[in-house]
């Protein structure tokens, strides 16, 4: 175990794992956290799995490391690390099996007050327009053709069906499409998989919730983005199903076999990666953007059966615009970028599992009335807790690669939330808080008990105080839709 | 379920991780190993079978190591459950060295499958040496 003692306080809410921790370190790992989420970050293995990956070959900076850590398999989920492009690394396994899992808000006009009697209504629909669940079937059918443009097109899919508007592909992240995804490179098992789940919520720690915007921090970008004191907000968080599960299945077991002929030593098997530029590397890349690409067109898919359940509800009260995006981003993706590194301009392959890009003002990537403000962080609290909207500064860019937290991070183990919790006293404790609960499986519940995750509101305090990004809004929940 | 005669609750046990599954198991060669590490995944989502006609399955694999091998066989298993639905309560191990595996598997489709399980990871995978045989410890991504 690594213990206090053996971290650099940098400066307030930033330590660091200095080279000299361990003989493989090729780069420090820094850590973003108060003195209590120092001490949680300690407790579990999450520290130990960043300095493993701190020995990857091909490295620059530091592995940043996000308040809301916590343990993982291979990279500890809330990781950062950029790996030098062409000579760097990209790994399959620090992506993790949930490509492009993410989360997308969308904003409405109806208040709370307007809302109130409707919102057992509104629960039951959205949890029949959403399917959720294990290997529940998809809502959208494809054809081979169809699902291949899925995966060249993603979100541009769906706005060519109908299911889309223009604006919902401005306010995603890659504007929905990341550019050069290859099916190619896809199995058929995965396509097998992810053929049957496009528009499903799946199960695990994926949810959609209504929320209240309970206070805003920022009124001029909450007024930009569309945030209104007292309306209601949709999160949704999901990836990219069993689609992104077997590609990464499919290429953590052939990179095992690159590892050997690279000659790359690990700490982890599970880290296991290939050059950048090798025919591996490559072909991980293409298959990588094909899954992210299914997961934008998922989350959007769910946001098109979101807006026909407030039509459903509130008819002509919903507006003619019922849910406007706020945003949508990723948390598990491998993205290639351009940092200041070290006083030069260097071209990155940024890996992030469970962590947020968090680019500031002036990014080009973003639409017009956003450039000034820079990119929202979508931060989801844990069930039945507060959720937080949050803006991207440049000091990110400089600390962390642009990124941020993204979301609570767990403390508790599921064996040990279910031993503890049970998921029906659990429901109508939230329930009794006015929080309506819409859940398949009651020990998958309990799994995810608000008591399972660290404060939130700690973890976002943490990233404000740290300047890698700043508060817009918070969220209040009142209804959870989960598998 | 057939095959092995040991006591199947001294053959895997779940242990303590915070975002994901983990159980260690316990055989006294590597083909008792592969068919308590099935058990233990099958235990751990509480499969429960449908009373149908029995599917049978072959299942063929390659891998370049034992450790390989092994994140192979289950996620084939993770895999059938996925697309098609099947869990398999007779597991038979046809052949098995470090590298290769042939096994018939005999099953229907699931009645309960209580965890999304996303796939079986290489996380700290090892299969050591014990007194008594063979002992891994497998992470499950959930």
């Amino acid at each position: 175990m690594i213990r206090k003692q053996d971290l650099n306080r940098l400066k307030n809410y930033l330590w660091e794992i200095p080279i000299s921790f361990h003989p493989e370190m090729k780069v420090p790992v820094w850590i973003f956290a108060d003195e209590e989420l120092i001490e949680e970050a300690l407790d579990d293995l999450s520290i130990n799995q960043a300095v493993n990956v701190a020995c990857l070959p091909g490295l620059v900076a530091h592995v940043a490391i996000m308040p809301d850590v916590h343990q993982g398999y291979g990279m500890p989920i809330g990781g950062v690390m950029a790996a030098r492009i062409p000579e760097g690394i990209i790994s399959p396994g620090a992506v993790g099996y949930d490509i492009n899992c993410g989360v997308r808000v969308l904003a409405s006009k109806i208040t709370y007050q307007t809302a109130l009697p409707y919102l057992g209504d509104l629960a039951n629909s959205l949890y029949r327009n959403c399917p959720s669940g294990v290997g529940t079937g998809g809502s959208l059918p494809l054809s081979a053709a169809e699902f291949d443009r899925v995966c060249r097109t993603g979100a541009g899919w769906t706005l060519a069906k109908g299911y889309a508007t223009k604006e919902d592909l401005e306010r995603t992240e890659e504007f929905g499409c990341i550019k050069g995804a290859d099916p190619d490179r896809v199995s058929q098992r995965a396509k097998q998989r992810g053929k049957n789940q496009l528009g499903t919520l799946g199960a695990g720690n994926h949810f959609l919730e209504v929320d209240v915007v309970e206070e805003i921090f920022d009124p001029e970008a909450a007024a930009i983005m569309g945030l209104e004191p007292g309306c209601l907000a949709v999160q949704i968080h999901c990836g990219s199903r069993g689609f992104g599960h077997q590609i990464c299945t499919d290429y953590v077991q052939d990179f095992q076999k690159a590892v050997i002929k690279y000659g790359i030593k690990l700490r982890d098997r599970e880290l296991v990666c290939a050059p950048f530029a090798s025919p591996e590397g490559q072909a991980y890349l293409g298959a990588m953007k094909a899954a992210a690409n299914y997961a934008f067109a998922n989350r959007q898919a769910l946001a098109y059966h979101a807006r026909r359940s407030f039509q459903e509800v509130f008819g002509s009260q919903a507006g003619a615009e019922p849910l406007r995006q706020i945003y949508d981003i990723a948390h598990n993706m491998a993205k290639i970028e351009t940092h200041q590194i070290e006083g030069q301009k260097l071209k990155v392959c940024v890996h992030r599992k469970g962590a947020t890009r968090a680019f500031g003002p002036g990014f080009a990537e973003l639409p017009v009335e956003y450039r000034p403000l820079g990119q929202p962080v979508l931060v989801p609290g844990s069930m039945g807790t507060e959720s937080w909207i949050l803006l991207g500064t440049k000091a990110s860019e400089e600390l962390s690669f642009g990124s941020s937290c993204h979301g609570a991070g767990r403390v508790m183990s599921r064996r040990q939330a279910k031993r503890s919790i049970r998921g029906d006293r659990l429901r109508e404790k939230l329930e009794g808080e006015g929080i309506n609960i819409r859940a398949g499986s009651m020990p998958g519940l309990a799994e995810e008990a608000p008591q399972a995750y660290k404060n939130v509101n700690r973890v976002v305090e943490t990233v404000a105080k740290a300047g890698i990004a700043r508060k817009v809004a918070r969220l209040r929940p009142i209804a959870v839709i989960k598998g | 379920m057939g095959g092995s005669k040991s006591n199947p609750a001294k053959s895997f046990e779940e242990i303590e991780h915070t975002a994901d599954r983990a159980y260690r198991v316990r055989g006294k060669n590597l083909r008792e190993l592969f068919v308590r590490a099935a058990r233990g995944l099958y235990s751990l989502v509480e499969m429960q079978l449908k009373s149908e006609t029995k599917t049978v399955r072959s299942i063929e694999l390659e891998a370049i190591d034992p450790e390989s091998l092994l994140v192979a066989w289950l996620n084939e298993l993770l895999y059938l459950h996925e697309s098609e639905g099947l869990g398999f309560d007779r597991i038979q191990i046809d052949y098995l060295d470090r590298t290769s595996l042939k096994a018939t598997v005999q099953g229907t489709s699931t009645r309960k499958w209580l965890e999304d399980i996303k796939a079986v990871t290489y996380h700290n995978l090892s299969i050591r040496e014990t007194e008594s045989g063979l002992e891994v410890t497998l992470v499950l991504d959930v």
